[in-house]
């Protein structure tokens, strides 16, 4: 008996025929990622190409034609090999995760897949959850980050975590308080650390307020409120400046003194990212003027 | 090597009989259900694996190595007895090997032990806890036997004693925990979530078993097969329809409209994948599976 062929390229799809909504240039770039799809389109961790081509297709349209980003110093991604990307977080809804997802599948040569540690809720939210695993958003647990780094991955992290996207509109350009566990992990694998900077974030969604009780009503860790109660982002366009590599020395067993050290120069790093973003948003700097160190 | 198998006259505990046959040894076996159509070469005690008689077989014959498969699960045994099946078999095949000096002692065991729960990693290793009891009640004495079988590690050690944590079996015997699941032809589903499952022939899961004894590997090991594949992709390879339920109303649809019953808590295991890291048994005993994920659901499905 013969197997019945996987349709063109594309995998299986979960929940309807994703083909009809999947667009040419995303099906031509998922084909290009350089992921181990098996025989049913799908990686080791269930990254599936249907999934891919049908997320990315709408992301497409939000990253064309709803939002702009202007992305500057893409050259200090590494075409291949594990890699973290690490910055700044806030916006209410993850926009800036999503943007840089779009960045690195759109504009680098080949594409890369950014693969986020997403906050725990979201794979229990039925059909976003399974959707956003299927393309290769994992909850953020160090045995992931770690499996997947070891396997050569590119990684993005928010060491800001829910604490940086529940920031204020008027807050969105400073940082609060970076988790330590992704310098752990980057000097126990030996990771590069690609910084960037994401600005516009808060301008996109004016929060003014988050609801944490009815949140915890809902299982989610805060409900914004913008001005105009929705917590939906406006079009914006953004700035995303990728900083030149880090590499850190270290086994990840140091102790938090020394590794609070480490994230500090991340952290300021980034901080001067976000801010020449926000100067050439601002129009009192040229993009030729940048220093992405 | 003699070998003495528990659970034999079991759909997996023949496979692993035949496989052991095949690779020269001689095969005994102690089961409460009868084997009528052994292959000579394969003596059946037709005891319970707690009963005097089944400690006999122990001193009578002496084998070398003993495959602990004398287990049961949700779906054939309820409650009180699975315990005591389970627990007690355990310790007496445990006693027993100590008693009789049983050089190699495997226990076949369920990588279930894990549990599914949505902050649970894919990929478990070795020495991950079970996380998921409070789920899935049913599995604490599959949990605490893996335990148990575990600790004769250090309580014998003159024992070489491997536990293995075997993903889903599935072939043409149709026989096992997913089978089961995939029995009817409209197969319910959580709607909104489509879990990675793992799974492996159980040709491939016997040979797995004699890998284990043959080479004489002592710990605890994941078992698996070819790469894990989504849930919904399963059952449509096998040639069923998947039937999204909202997870509100599993409880009145499982069990009814032809569609198969399930517990309370394995709606978790609909709901998120259990995945190991098999790579340490690959290492230890060299085992390579021969068939792959299309070619095992197609020996199940095609045995209709």
């Amino acid at each position: 008996m013969t197997r019945p062929a996987p349709r063109a390229n594309l995998g299986r799809e979960m929940f309807f025929d994703y083909e009809p909504v999947t667009s040419a240039r995303v099906r031509e770039r998922v084909d290009r990622l350089e992921i181990p799809f098996g025989d049913h389109g799908i990686d080791p961790y269930g990254i599936g190409k249907a999934e891919l081509g049908f997320g990315f297709s709408l992301i497409e349209i939000l990253y064309k034609y709803y939002f702009w980003v202007e992305s500057y110093g893409l050259e200090h991604i590494p075409p291949r090999g594990r890699v973290m990307l690490v910055g700044n977080h806030s916006g209410g809804v993850a926009v800036d995760g999503v943007m840089v997802m779009a960045t690195c599948f759109f504009e680098l040569e080949p594409p890369r897949l950014a693969q986020g540690m997403a906050e725990k809720f979201i794979v229990k939210v039925p059909g976003f959850g399974a959707l956003t695993t299927r393309m290769g958003q994992f909850p953020g647990l160090p045995e992931h980050a770690k499996r997947l780094l070891e396997d050569e991955r590119m990684l993005m992290v928010f060491p800001e975590g829910a604490r940086g996207t529940a920031k204020l509109a008027k807050d969105a350009d400073s940082l609060v308080r970076f988790g330590t566990g992704f310098m752990r992990l980057a000097l126990e694998t030996r990771t590069p650390i690609v910084p960037f900077g994401f600005v516009g974030a808060g301008e996109a969604m004016p929060t003014i307020a988050n609801l944490y009780g009815l949140a915890k009503l809902l299982g989610v860790p805060y409900i914004p409120v913008t001005r105009y109660l929705l917590p939906v982002p406006k079009p914006t366009i953004f700035q995303l400046l990728f900083g030149a590599p880090l590499l850190f020395e270290g086994t990840g067993n140091e102790s938090d003194e020394e590794i609070e050290e480490k994230v500090e120069t991340v952290k300021q790093r980034i901080a001067s990212l976000v801010r020449q973003g926000r100067a050439l948003r601002e129009k009192r700097m040229k993009p030729e003027e940048l220093d992405l160190g | 090597m003699r070998v003495l198998v528990t659970g034999i006259s079991g759909k997996l505990g023949r496979r692993v009989a035949l496989r052991l046959v095949e690779g020269g040894h001689e095969v005994l076996g102690i089961d409460r259900r009868p084997w009528a159509d052994a292959p000579p070469g394969v003596e059946v005690h037709q005891t319970d694996i707690r009963k005097r008689q089944a400690e006999d077989v122990f001193r009578i014959h002496e084998p070398e190595a003993v495959v602990h498969m004398a287990t049961v699960t949700h779906i054939t045994q309820q409650n009180a007895d699975r315990y005591r099946i389970n627990l007690q078999g355990t310790r007496a095949v445990v006693d027993h090997c100590h008693r009789y000096g049983v050089k190699r002692l495997v226990f076949v065991g369920r990588h279930t032990y894990y549990g599914a729960a949505p902050d649970s990693p894919l990929y478990h290793s070795e020495d991950e806890p079970p996380l998921g009891m409070h789920a899935f009640p049913e599995l604490a004495d599959l949990v605490a036997a893996d335990l148990y079988a575990g600790s004769a590690l250090w309580r014998h050690p003159e024992i070489a004693t491997s536990v293995l944590r075997m993903v889903y079996t599935l072939g043409p015997s149709k026989h096992g925990t997913l089978a089961e699941y995939l029995r009817g032809p409209r197969v319910p589903v959580v709607l909104g979530f489509d879990p990675l499952f793992q799974f492996m022939h159980e040709f491939d899961a016997a040979s797995a078993v004699a890998a284990a004894l043959e080479a004489g590997v002592r710990g605890v090991f994941n078992v698996a097969g070819p790469a894990p594949m989504p849930l919904s992709a399963i059952i449509k390879e096998a040639g069923r329809t998947p039937m999204p339920v909202p997870e509100g109303m599993l409880a009145i649809t499982l069990g009814r409209f032809g569609m198969p019953y399930l517990p309370k808590g394995a709606v978790e295991h609909l709901k998120y994948p259990i995945i190991v890291d098999a790579t340490a048994f690959r290492k230890a005993t060299g085992f390579q599976h021969a068939y792959d994920e299309s070619e095992t659901i197609r020996a199940f499905a095609e045995a209709d």
